[in-house]
C-alpha cells in the first residue's frame, strides 16, 4: 500500500541494503518479499513461538511483530548469514548431528536463540538452555535433542576456540 | 535398540538427508512460495454456530482499492457446480452454502495482490443469519432435535458407510458395533462389576507451519502446491470436483512444517483451486494460527466402560460405549469411529466384548485424525479404568495388567489373532525402566509423589496402497520417487535407507523426490503410521525390481552371474554412451478383511499392530493442585527400527505432544464460540514442560510383514501418556480425574471434593 510508504536503509547479513516499505509491514514480511529470505517465518503471529526470530543490532527480536520501519539504520542478521558459504556454524552442525529437528519450521529461530545463549554463556547447563529457549516452541517436540545439540555446539565452539 | 543389520544401511541412525536445508533456513515449504501475478485470499468466517444464511453483503469489501474480487459459496458454483467434498462424506461445502454449521466456518473470501488489503476488506463483509438451535455435546447430539445435516451423504468410497446413504433426522454419521461372546452372560458370571465414565477434550494439531495452499489454473490443467499429507487424495478429489481426469490435476508437496493429521484430505486445496479457476490467476491462501483452530481438530469424546472381573482377577466381560464429537463436518471421523472401535476394549484378553462407537455431528469445528486416530482417547479411558479396578481389588496395577494382557497367538476382540505384537515385552520394559519393583519415594507434607503406567495398541488403517519408483541413471546414481510426505517424521531418510540396503548404496547417495503427482506414483496418504510399512514395502520392491533389471542387463550383455561390473559401465556397454535408465517399480497392498457389519468381527483386522506404553512419575502440590511430571518413560514395539535415532525422536516427540493434550491443551467454547484460539491462551508444550527425566525406547521386536522387520511408530508414543499421569496422580494423592486436561484447578477441586468441601 502506498500510504505511509518510506525507504529504509539497513545492513542485512553484512551488506548495505535499502527497501521501500509500508509502515504497517513487519520485518519478516520484508525479508521474505523484498529479499527472498525465508528462514525467519511467521507462525503464531503473536511473538510467542520464536519461528520468526531475527537478530537486530545483536539482539533477538520477534520478526513478526517488529515493524520493518524500526530496522532503519540497524544491523539485521538472519539464519542465512550463519556459516560462511560451504561451512556451517557449529550450532548448525550440532543440530544435524544431534537430530535436533523434525519438520524444521522452528529450527532457524532455535539456532539463532541458541547462538545468542552461547555468546552470553559458553557452557550452559540444561536448565540454562531450557530457560533461554523457553520462548521458542517446537510442535514436533524435539526438545531433548535440541538441548543435546546446544551442549554439543558449546563443546564444538570451545574446541575451535582452544584449537 | 536392535543391532544394525549386515549390509548396514537399515538399522543405522543415519542423519536426516535434508538436515543442511533445514538448519540453514533454506528448506522448501509452500509457505515460501510466491508465483508471478499471485493473489492472496483472506477468509470471512461465520459468527454463529448454526444458522440459515439470509444475506452476505460484500459491497464494502469489493469497494476497497486493490481488491480483485470477493467470492461467496454460490459464486464457486460457476466452476464447481456441486462444491461438496470430504473423504468419508461429501458433506463439506468449499464455502458455506445455504447455512453455516459452526462459528468460524468459511463464508466468503477476498482476493487481493496485497494480503493486508485482503484482510482489511474481509473485515468489511457482513452476513445475516436466521439462527437455528445448535448442539455441542456429543452425547446430547446423538439424540438431539437440532440436526446439523438434513441428509447424510456418504462418499461411497467405503462399503461400510453405504447403509447411511440418504439417512435423515440424525447426527450419527456412523455407528460401529462389535459383539464377541455374550457380554451380559459375562457380567452375570463375574464376581465384581466396575463401571466408569471418562471424557476427553477438543484439541488442535497446531502445526507451526499453518495450513497453506496455492493453486495455479491453466487452460486445461491446474497445479496445486500444498502443505498436504495426502497429495494423491487431493488430486483425485479435485479431479472429482472439477469432473476432470486425474492427469489434468497436478499436486506438489515440498517439505511440510508439521502435520500430525491436520493436513490430510482436502483442507484449503478445493478453495484455492476454485478461486484460481474463477479469476485465472494463481491464488494463495495461508491460514493464521488462529484460523487453524477453525479448520480441523481432534475429537472430544465421551467414553463409558464397564467390566466384569472374576475372583482370580481375570476380566471376563467388557462393554464400551463411545461417542465421538465430530464437529460440523465428518472429515475422516467415521473412519476414526470404526478403526478405533476395533480396539476400544484395550489390549486385554477378554472373552465377552460389546462395543458401540458413534461418530456424531455437532456445531463445533470439524474433528479428524490427530496422531493416533482416536486411540489416545480410548487408552485414556481403558487404562484409567484398568487402574481403578486394580486399586479396588488391591492388586498391583502392573500385575493386574500382566494377568489380562493379550498374548501372541490369542484372538483380539475382532477375532483377529495377535501376531508380532510385543505387548508383554513393552509392559516388561516399562516396569524395568520405571524400577516398578523398587522402593519409591512418596513425598511428604504438601508435596506428594506417585507413579502410574498405561499401555495401548492400535490397528493400522487398511487396506491401503503405496507405489514407489526407483530410477537408476546411466551414471549409476539413484532417484527415489514416492508420494510419502516428509513432514518431519524422517520418511525421506528411512525410505532412502531401505532402497540403499537393497541396492548396496549409501543412503546419503540416494535422492528422494518430493511428492508431485505428475511424477511420483500413487500413495494413499502419509497418516496412521502407515508409511514405513506400506511405502517401505513398495520402496523395497521397487529397489529389488531395479536390482533384478540391472542383473538382467548384465546377463544380456553376456556377463557371468554375480559379475560386479560398475553400473555406469553396464549402461555404456548397452547404449554406447552415458544414456538410458533402469526403472524399478514396487506396488504394495496388504491383505485385509473388512469387519462384519453386525458383529464387527474379522479374521484380519490389520496388517500390523502398534503397541505403545508410558510410565509417569508425578509430584503433586496438595495446596495448589499443581502437578509436575518428573519422569516420563515411553516404550513401543516398532518392529526392527530402520533408523533407531529417528524412532526414538518419534517416540519422545509423540509423548511430549500427548503431554500437552494431557496437562494444558483444551479448546474452550462458550455456546459454540471458541474463546482461546491463540497460542497465548492455548498452551502447547515448551521447554519448561519437559519432564526432568525422559526416556524412550523400542523393544527388541520384528514385524514379519514389514520391510526388514520394521513397522510404523509415529503414533505409538502418544498412547499411554494421559492415563499414566492420571494413574500417577491417583497414586500420589488418592483422587481420580476422569476428564482431560489434568489442570491444577481440576486436581485442586478433586482434592476439595475428597475432603468433603464440594
Amino acid at each position: 500500500m502506498a500510504e505511509g510508504a518510506r525507504t529504509i536503509r539497513f545492513t542485512l547479513n553484512g551488506r548495505q541494503v535499502a527497501a521501500e516499505i509500508g509502515t504497517h509491514e513487519t520485518l519478516v514480511e520484508i525479508l521474505q518479499q523484498r529479499f527472498d529470505l525465508f528462514g525467519a517465518r511467521e507462525s503464531c503471529g503473536q511473538g510467542l513461538c520464536g519461528c520468526c526470530t531475527v537478530i537486530v543490532n545483536g539482539a533477538a527480536v520477534s520478526g513478526c511483530l517488529y515493524l520493518a520501519a524500526f530496522a532503519d539504520g540497524a544491523a539485521v542478521e538472519t539464519i542465512e548469514h550463519l556459516g560462511d558459504g560451504r561451512a556451517l556454524d557449529p550450532l548448525q552442525e550440532a543440530f544435524i548431528e544431534a537430530g535436533a529437528f523434525q519438520c524444521g519450521f522452528c529450527t532457524p529461530g532455535m539456532i539463532l536463540m541458541a547462538r545468542q545463549l552461547l555468546d552470553e554463556q559458553p557452557e550452559p547447563s540444561d536448565d540454562d538452555i531450557r530457560h533461554y529457549l523457553s520462548g521458542n516452541l517446537c510442535r514436533c517436540a524435539a526438545y531433548p535433542e535440541i538441548i543435546a545439540a546446544v551442549k554439543l555446539a558449546a563443546r564444538k565452539r570451545k574446541g575451535a576456540a582452544s584449537g | 535398540m536392535t543391532q544394525p543389520m549386515q549390509r548396514g544401511q537399515v538399522g543405522r541412525s543415519a542423519q536426516r538427508l535434508e538436515g543442511r536445508a533445514k538448519v540453514t533456513g533454506r528448506a522448501e515449504y509452500v509457505h515460501n512460495l510466491h508465483l508471478p501475478g499471485m493473489l492472496h485470499g483472506k477468509i470471512f468466517r461465520s459468527t454463529v454456530a448454526h444458522g440459515r444464511i439470509r444475506r452476505i453483503d460484500v459491497r464494502a469489501a469489493q469497494a476497497i482499492a486493490g481488491v480483485e474480487r470477493v467470492v461467496t459459496g454460490e459464486d464457486l458454483r460457476a466452476v464447481i457446480p456441486n462444491p461438496y467434498y470430504g473423504p468419508a462424506f461429501h458433506d463439506q461445502p468449499i464455502l458455506a452454502l445455504e447455512k453455516v454449521r459452526y462459528a468460524g466456518e468459511p463464508v466468503a473470501v477476498v482476493l487481493a495482490a496485497d494480503p493486508h488489503v485482503a484482510e482489511e476488506a474481509a473485515q468489511l463483509i457482513t452476513a445475516e443469519y436466521d439462527e437455528m438451535p445448535a448442539v455441542f455435546d456429543e452425547v446430547e447430539a446423538a439424540s438431539s432435535a437440532a440436526i446439523v445435516h438434513e441428509v447424510l451423504k456418504p462418499a461411497g468410497i467405503f462399503p461400510d458407510l453405504k447403509h447411511l446413504e440418504g439417512r435423515k433426522n440424525t447426527n450419527v454419521a456412523l455407528d460401529f458395533h462389535l459383539r464377541r461372546g455374550d457380554v451380559e452372560a459375562g457380567f452375570a458370571a463375574a464376581d465384581r462389576i466396575f463401571e466408569h465414565s471418562f471424557r476427553t477434550q477438543q484439541v488442535m494439531h497446531t502445526p507451526l507451519e499453518p495450513m497453506v495452499s496455492v493453486a495455479d489454473a491453466g487452460d486445461s490443467t491446474i497445479t496445486i502446491h500444498t502443505a498436504s499429507q495426502s497429495p494423491s487424495f487431493v488430486r483425485i478429489e479435485i479431479a472429482r470436483l472439477l469432473g476432470w481426469p486425474e492427469n489434468r490435476v497436478r499436486v506438489k508437496v515440498p517439505f511440510v512444517g508439521g502435520g500430525f493429521g491436520a493436513k490430510l484430505y482436502i483442507k484449503l486445496e478445493a478453495l484455492v483451486a476454485a478461486l484460481s479457476l474463477l479469476v485465472r490467476r494463481p491464488v494463495k491462501v495461508s491460514l493464521t494460527m488462529e484460523e487453524q483452530f477453525f479448520t480441523i481438530t481432534k475429537h472430544a469424546a465421551t467414553l463409558h466402560i464397564k467390566s466384569g472381573v472374576a475372583k482370580d482377577g481375570r476380566i471376563v466381560a467388557r462393554r464400551c460405549d463411545v461417542w465421538w464429537n465430530g464437529g460440523a463436518y465428518a472429515d475422516v471421523g467415521p473412519r476414526v469411529t470404526q478403526k478405533s472401535g476395533f480396539t476400544a476394549a484395550g489390549p486385554y484378553d477378554i472373552e465377552n466384548v460389546h462395543i458401540e462407537s458413534y461418530a456424531v455431528y455437532t456445531n463445533l469445528p470439524p474433528a479428524g485424525a490427530l496422531r493416533g486416530f482416536g486411540i489416545p482417547q480410548l487408552v485414556w479411558a481403558y487404562e484409567s479404568h484398568t487402574d481403578l479396578i486394580a486399586r479396588a481389588l488391591g492388586l498391583d496395577p502392573l500385575e493386574f495388567r500382566r494377568k489380562n494382557i493379550l498374548r501372541e497367538g490369542r484372538p483380539q476382540a475382532t477375532g483377529t489373532i495377535m501376531r508380532d505384537a510385543a505387548i508383554e515385552a513393552v509392559l516388561d520394559r516399562l516396569a524395568q525402566r520405571m524400577k516398578w519393583h523398587e522402593p519409591f519415594d512418596r513425598g511428604s507434607g504438601t508435596l506428594r509423589r506417585g507413579r502410574g503406567i498405561g499401555i495401548g495398541f492400535k490397528a493400522s488403517i487398511a487396506p491401503t496402497t503405496s507405489v514407489a519408483i526407483v530410477n537408476i541413471a546411466a551414471d549409476g546414481s539413484c532417484v527415489l520417487y514416492s508420494s510419502t510426505v516428509d513432514m518431519g517424521q524422517g520418511s525421506n531418510t528411512a525410505m532412502a535407507q531401505i532402497a540403499a540396503e537393497v541396492l548396496d548404496l549409501p543412503a546419503e547417495a540416494i535422492r528422494v523426490v518430493h511428492p508431485d503427482t505428475d511424477v511420483t506414483p500413487y500413495d494413499m496418504a502419509t497418516l496412521g503410521s502407515r508409511s514405513t510399512y506400506h511405502m517401505g514395502n513398495a520402496v523395497k520392491q521397487a529397489a529389488e525390481d531395479a536390482r533384478d533389471k540391472l542383473a538382467a542387463l548384465a546377463a544380456e550383455l553376456g556377463l557371468p552371474p554375480g559379475s560386479n561390473l560398475p553400473w555406469p559401465e553396464l549402461f555404456r556397454r548397452k547404449y554406447g554412451m552415458q544414456a538410458g535408465n533402469i526403472v524399478g517399480v514396487g506396488s504394495f497392498i496388504p491383505s485385509y478383511a473388512s469387519p462384519d457389519h453386525d458383529t464387527g468381527l474379522t479374521a484380519n483386522a490389520t496388517p500390523f499392530w502398534m503397541i505403545g506404553g508410558a510410565g509417569a512419575e508425578v509430584e503433586v502440590d496438595t495446596e495448589t493442585g499443581a502437578v509436575r511430571v518428573t519422569k516420563l518413560v515411553n516404550v513401543a514395539d516398532a518392529g526392527t527400527p530402520i533408523n533407531p535415532a529417528i524412532v526414538e525422536t518419534q517416540l519422545s516427540g509423540g509423548a511430549i505432544m500427548q503431554l500437552g493434550f494431557t496437562m494444558t491443551e483444551e479448546m474452550q467454547f462458550r455456546e459454540g464460540q471458541l474463546t482461546n484460539a491463540s497460542l497465548a491462551d492455548y498452551k502447547i508444550p515448551g521447554f519448561h514442560d519437559l519432564p526432568a527425566a525422559m526416556e524412550s525406547a523400542a523393544v527388541e521386536a520384528q514385524e514379519h510383514g514389514g520391510p526388514f522387520g520394521a513397522k510404523g511408530v509415529g503414533e505409538s508414543g502418544t498412547f499411554g501418556v494421559s492415563p499414566a499421569i492420571a494413574n500417577a496422580i491417583d497414586d500420589a494423592i488418592g483422587v481420580r480425574l476422569s476428564a482431560l486436561p489434568l489442570t491444577a484447578e481440576a486436581v485442586w477441586r478433586a482434592l476439595g471434593e475428597k475432603r468433603g468441601e464440594a
